[in-house]
């Protein structure tokens, strides 16, 4: 019984934690972070300030997942705790889903296109 | 957990949980939309793979450097990080149990998610004036799927907000509001996080390629 209890104050504690997340300093320092995240993609894009379109694309690649990273913590307030640590399972599951989506359709379909003849040569054919 | 053991009227024993406590009304709400809001993001995830497949076939049609506009992207894009940062001031009001704060910076957010829906629209006009329909090649299906399911989402958050408003108004910020405006807040900031992979991979890295 004494196990009883102490699970329903933890689960009490739990529940206040739970919105008392957000801070005025903590969406601010959110909202600073963004801007800057995505200002510097635009400005690299727009001005063309690295020399290879290849390391352009890397870097605002990084960026972006730097501000999901600042979103996910700032103003959706992800942590281990929250929930018992289950929002954080279904995060994982949910990006592992998403990695296991992405990279699978564009290497399959990658390799698909560069098998495919291309359509010049098959005219060529006769 | 304790295992009550009751003999039934049949000799069979029943088991059940004894002491399953009470949760307040609403207490699994936020996990419940959290799974849901993951469930959406697993749409995104398809709708991106798409895009990353089609996104090159132009069909011999316009590419993304002739149609996309960075400058106005990125004013967009500004709209919906603001949008984003005065949603946060509403939710720190209504700790702090201000309602006509409340409402005040819930009415900036729509406002500015407004302007977001009214821009991203003339783009498509623009662009849909010019011949680039979403019939005229893969890389246009695939982007007018996206970036118009993301656009339809952030809409239908704009009729939720209004609808809390309203809900605001009339019975102030009881627990059952507070709740709904929380599930909205996490809505709005998901499509933010949509978002910054809608405006990396569609028109950052398309104008770049």
């Amino acid at each position: 019984m004494s196990t009883d209890t102490h699970a329903a104050g933890a689960h009490d504690h739990h529940h206040g934690e739970g919105h008392a997340h957000s801070t005025f300093s903590g969406y601010m320092l959110g909202f600073v972070l963004s801007v800057a995240l995505t200002a510097i993609p635009f400005w690299l894009v727009m001005s063309g300030a690295l020399p290879s379109k290849q390391i352009t694309a890397l870097v605002i690649m990084a960026f972006a997942v730097v501000q999901i990273v600042v979103h996910m913590i700032y103003f959706l307030h992800m942590s281990p705790k929250s929930e018992n640590g289950w929002s954080m399972m279904a995060l994982i599951f949910t990006i592992v889903m998403v990695v296991i989506a992405l990279s699978g359709s564009l290497w399959v379909m990658n390799h698909l296109n560069s098998n495919m003849m291309p359509i010049h040569e098959m005219t060529g054919m006769k | 957990m304790t295992i009550a053991v009751n003999p039934s009227q049949t000799g069979e024993p029943v088991f059940y949980v004894a002491d399953e406590h009470p949760h307040p009304e609403g207490y699994s709400t936020s996990l419940g939309f959290w799974i849901y809001l993951m469930s959406d993001c697993l749409i995104f995830a398809m709708l991106f793979a798409a895009f990353g497949v089609l996104g090159a076939n132009y069909a011999a049609g316009p590419a993304p450097k002739d149609l996309f506009d960075l400058d106005l992207v990125a004013v967009n894009t500004s709209m919906l990080l603001l949008s984003s940062i005065t949603y946060g001031f509403a939710m720190l009001t209504m700790q702090q149990n201000k309602i006509a704060q409340t409402q005040m910076w819930l009415l900036i957010t729509g406002l500015f998610g407004a302007a977001f829906i009214g821009i991203e629209l003339t783009e498509f006009a623009h662009m849909i004036h010019e011949g680039a329909t979403p019939q005229r090649s893969a890389f246009l299906s695939a982007f007018f799927t996206l970036v118009g399911t993301h656009g339809l989402h952030v809409s239908c958050g704009l009729i939720w907000l209004v609808t809390l408003m309203v809900q605001v108004w009339r019975f102030g910020l009881i627990e059952a509001n507070r709740r709904r405006l929380m599930c909205l807040s996490m809505f709005w900031h998901f499509l933010d996080v949509v978002w910054i992979g809608v405006f990396t991979f569609v028109y950052l890295l398309g104008v770049l390629r």
